[in-house]
């Protein structure tokens, strides 16, 4: 019930935060829908990831899908990078985007003022209490498909993108931690929520705001932006936990995108938060404004926008793509050379190790009138790697897509018996050959070996 | 009347929302332990001097004090004031019992001791307790808001149409409970369209038009006006009491030589002395009276001759023409 009422007895003054906030949580929790969300973040990856373990079609498009089968640490991975594209957008849509919006549809904003008696502390309870449901999500979410994965597939070591092997210890770390990375862009995605729930009030447009900003972002990350715009978008922190699965860590890019974010969600908190004073409440409903979202919502994020273009420009001295000739080269022959001990292994041949391998590669765009730089499918590799003993050297070519946002898929053309064939005959019979077809990630600021 | 006595006293409040005048220098006094009618047509300001008595809004101009304290310039609701404009905030997804008790959670009471089943049963929800308001009619979401405000144990309660939707049951105990809150002397002011209710409720009503008082007092007070009313009038001789009530003086008949008859009732317009003597009459000649009531009751025919003449006289203003006039 919004409080109708001023009591002289009990709880006379303002209402506390504290209750605010649980008041917020029953109202929350009393929707059907967001019953649904919890249940079914909490419940369908454990059951998709183990439904995938079950099944010889992996999802290999996305990142870490084609390992499904080899580790249950590859599960959660793979739901971090579907909620990132999808449900995440999705999730604090329809929670953050709604919780100020509902009470303009019921009605109920006179008697929730009268009853707290502070917009302020209304707003601190709202947005209190629609972080923790969006909390509750994102730890269903990634609890659930670790589970699932787990369960289904087992703890085993993990192929990290740059070809190594974590032990099930480093990769269980390292899954939390991506997780955890993601809280941040959803964070500023939950602000626009808030913003969007508070401009455009009853408005549809209000509840879809989180969703359609995510939806942008991402077709902005697929364009071939400057990377000194794409690393400033809040988007690129759903993006950035690849880089936690490389050796080194590519932990520059991972924290300007979690800064980046956390600078939007502050800046469209504090926005929500000063046209929610400034609303008023002698109307009984609020339609939104078209004018007063562009003014209040729209330009001070463009600003924010520019502004960090600029600063991450500067400081990173980021240009064009980040994706060099030289990148990917490194970042090819590096990645071989750990699946090669891999394949090594699987052959149950000598061992080697990526010293004496002296992996090398040679990429190009197909041809030398186009310049072997940027984005695109194709690039083409020749790979080159020495064995002890032996004088000859092997080669490998492979076709590479490298998406603008540094990951690539490297397909494998030949020779058939190194990477040509998606099995190899092993001792105790046929398995995946590792050198087939791999994903990667390049480093798109600036390295010492880059 | 002693101003300690009173739950609202009002001097020369004035409401603008942009250009619009809400309402233009209105006194109003609600006294404790009485019921105030507030009647006025669409736009007359009637929820907006609820908004300012709830803590909604505050006046631009004039001085309002509540239960003796006076409001200040700030938004807040006042202490001991509970009530609800624009019907009451219910949360559709919580039962009726779950609305109360986040209520009264909300106000820091404790929700064992803060009589949930007792206000559900004074309005008669106790059957209907654990149901999602979801699916509450009208007049069971009124009772409802009426037992949230009941919750608060008010000094003055503030209601805009109370009787919206409600039953002869649900207007049953929604009367009793106003009532006995009266006697236990709780101010109460309510707005109501439906003056049969109004005049079973009130001892007092000020009516609005146009963001203005144009009537404050007692009912009783509306009917002795100078105003004639039509009277619907059943005795046991149609003929003999139409020929009396054409030979009374003061005595109208409605509908030309006819008489304004009606099947066996006669309709007669006049004031209240000219009816007390064809009464008296009527005795005299032996003719029994079966009913004798006002076609429209005196506190509408009030309502409809006062808004009715303000609003000819005065089309609602705008702050610009108010302040030309001002000058």
């Amino acid at each position: 019930m919004t409080a109708t009422a001023a009591t002289p007895t009990a709880g006379a003054g303002r209402v506390s935060v504290a209750r605010g906030y649980r008041f917020e949580l029953v109202k929350l929790v009393s929707q059907w829908r967001i019953r649904l969300l919890v249940l079914a973040c909490w419940i369908a990856p454990a059951l998709f990831v183990a439904g995938v373990g079950q099944q010889s079609t992996l999802p290999s498009d996305t990142l870490f899908g084609r390992w499904m089968l080899a580790t249950g640490w590859a599960g959660p991975l793979v739901t971090l990078g579907f909620s990132g594209t999808w449900a995440l957008p999705l999730l604090t849509s329809v929670v953050a985007g709604d919780v100020f919006a509902s009470e303009d549809r019921l009605g109920t904003w006179r008697h929730l003022l009268v009853a707290v008696r502070s917009p302020r502390r209304i707003f601190a309870a709202k947005a209190l209490a629609s972080l923790t449901v969006i909390l509750l999500l994102v730890v269903g979410l990634a609890a659930s498909s670790t589970l699932g994965g787990l369960v289904a597939v087992g703890n085993h070591p993990l192929v990290a993108l740059d070809g190594h092997l974590l032990a099930p210890g480093d990769a269980a770390g390292k899954v939390l931690l991506a997780w955890a990375c993601v809280l941040a862009p959803t964070l500023a995605l939950a602000g626009i929520g808030l913003l969007g729930s508070i401009v455009l009030g009853r408005s549809p447009m209000g509840l879809l705001l989180p969703a359609i900003v995510a939806l942008v972002m991402q077709l902005a990350q697929m364009l071939p932006l400057p990377v000194a715009v794409r690393l400033a978008l809040p988007s690129w922190a759903f993006i950035a936990w690849n880089g936690l699965f490389t050796g080194p860590a590519q932990l520059g890019p991972l924290l300007i995108g979690i800064v980046v974010s956390l600078l939007w969600a502050l800046t469209a908190t504090l926005l929500a938060y000063l046209l929610f004073l400034r609303r008023d409440f002698t109307s009984l409903t609020d339609e939104g404004s078209g004018r007063r979202a562009v003014t209040a919502g729209l330009l001070p994020l463009a600003a924010l926008a520019a502004a960090t273009v600029a600063v991450v420009a500067a400081t990173t001295g980021a240009t064009g793509s980040g994706i060099s000739q030289a990148k990917v080269q490194h970042s090819l022959a590096t990645e071989f050379a750990h699946l090669y001990r891999m394949q090594t292994w699987q052959l149950n041949r000598p061992a080697v190790t990526e010293a004496q391998l002296k992996a090398t590669a040679t990429c190009n765009k197909g041809s030398v009138r186009v310049a072997a730089e940027g984005p695109g499918n194709d690039w083409r590799c020749v790979v080159s790697w020495h064995l002890p003993g032996v004088q000859a050297t092997g080669t490998a070519v492979y076709q590479l897509d490298v998406t603008s946002d540094g990951r690539f898929v490297a397909d494998g053309d030949g020779p058939k018996e190194v990477n040509g064939y998606f099995l190899v005959r092993t001792p105790t019979g046929d398995a995946p050959n590792p050198l087939w077809q791999f994903d990667g990630d390049l480093a798109l600021l600036r390295t010492s070996k880059g | 009347m002693d101003d300690s006595l009173l739950a609202v006293r009002a001097r020369g409040i004035t409401k603008c929302f942009g250009d619009v005048v809400a309402l233009d220098g209105i006194d109003l006094d609600v006294a404790q332990g009485r019921i105030h009618g507030l009647v006025g047509p669409n736009g007359a300001g009637k929820t907006t001097l609820l908004g300012l008595l709830l803590g909604l809004a505050v006046a631009d101009t004039g001085r309002l004090e509540i239960l003796g304290a006076p409001v200040g310039r700030t938004f807040t609701a006042p202490d001991g004031v509970a009530g609800f404009v624009d019907g009451p905030g219910l949360y559709p997804s919580l039962t009726a019992r779950q609305n109360l008790t986040a209520l009264a959670a909300l106000r820091g009471q404790d929700t064992r001791t803060a009589g949930i089943d007792d206000v559900l049963d004074q309005v008669g929800l106790t059957d209907v307790a654990d149901d999602r308001v979801r699916g509450f009619s009208l007049g069971m979401r009124q009772r409802l808001g009426l037992a949230a405000a009941l919750l608060t144990r008010p000094r003055l309660l503030v209601l805009d149409e109370p009787s919206n939707g409600l039953d002869p049951a649900g207007k049953k105990h929604v009367h009793g409970v106003l009532s006995r809150l009266a006697t236990q002397g709780t101010g109460v002011v309510l707005s109501s369209h439906r003056m049969d209710d109004l005049e079973a409720l009130c001892s007092e009503v000020t009516i609005l038009a146009t963001g203005r008082v144009v009537f404050s007092g007692p009912l009783g007070k509306l009917a002795a006006e100078n105003r004639e009313l039509d009277y619907r009038l059943v005795t046991s001789d149609p003929q003999a009491a139409r020929r009396l009530a054409a030979e009374t003086p003061g005595i109208h008949m409605v509908g030309g030589a006819g008489g304004g008859q009606r099947g066996e009732a006669l309709v007669v317009r006049a004031l209240v002395p000219a009816v007390d003597e064809l009464v008296a009459r009527l005795v005299r000649s032996g003719l029994a009276l079966r009913e004798l009531a006002p076609v429209t009751s005196p506190l509408e025919a009030a309502f409809l001759a006062l808004t009715e003449q303000d609003a000819a006289a005065r089309p609602q203003q705008t702050r610009a023409q108010q302040q030309a006039a001002g000058r």
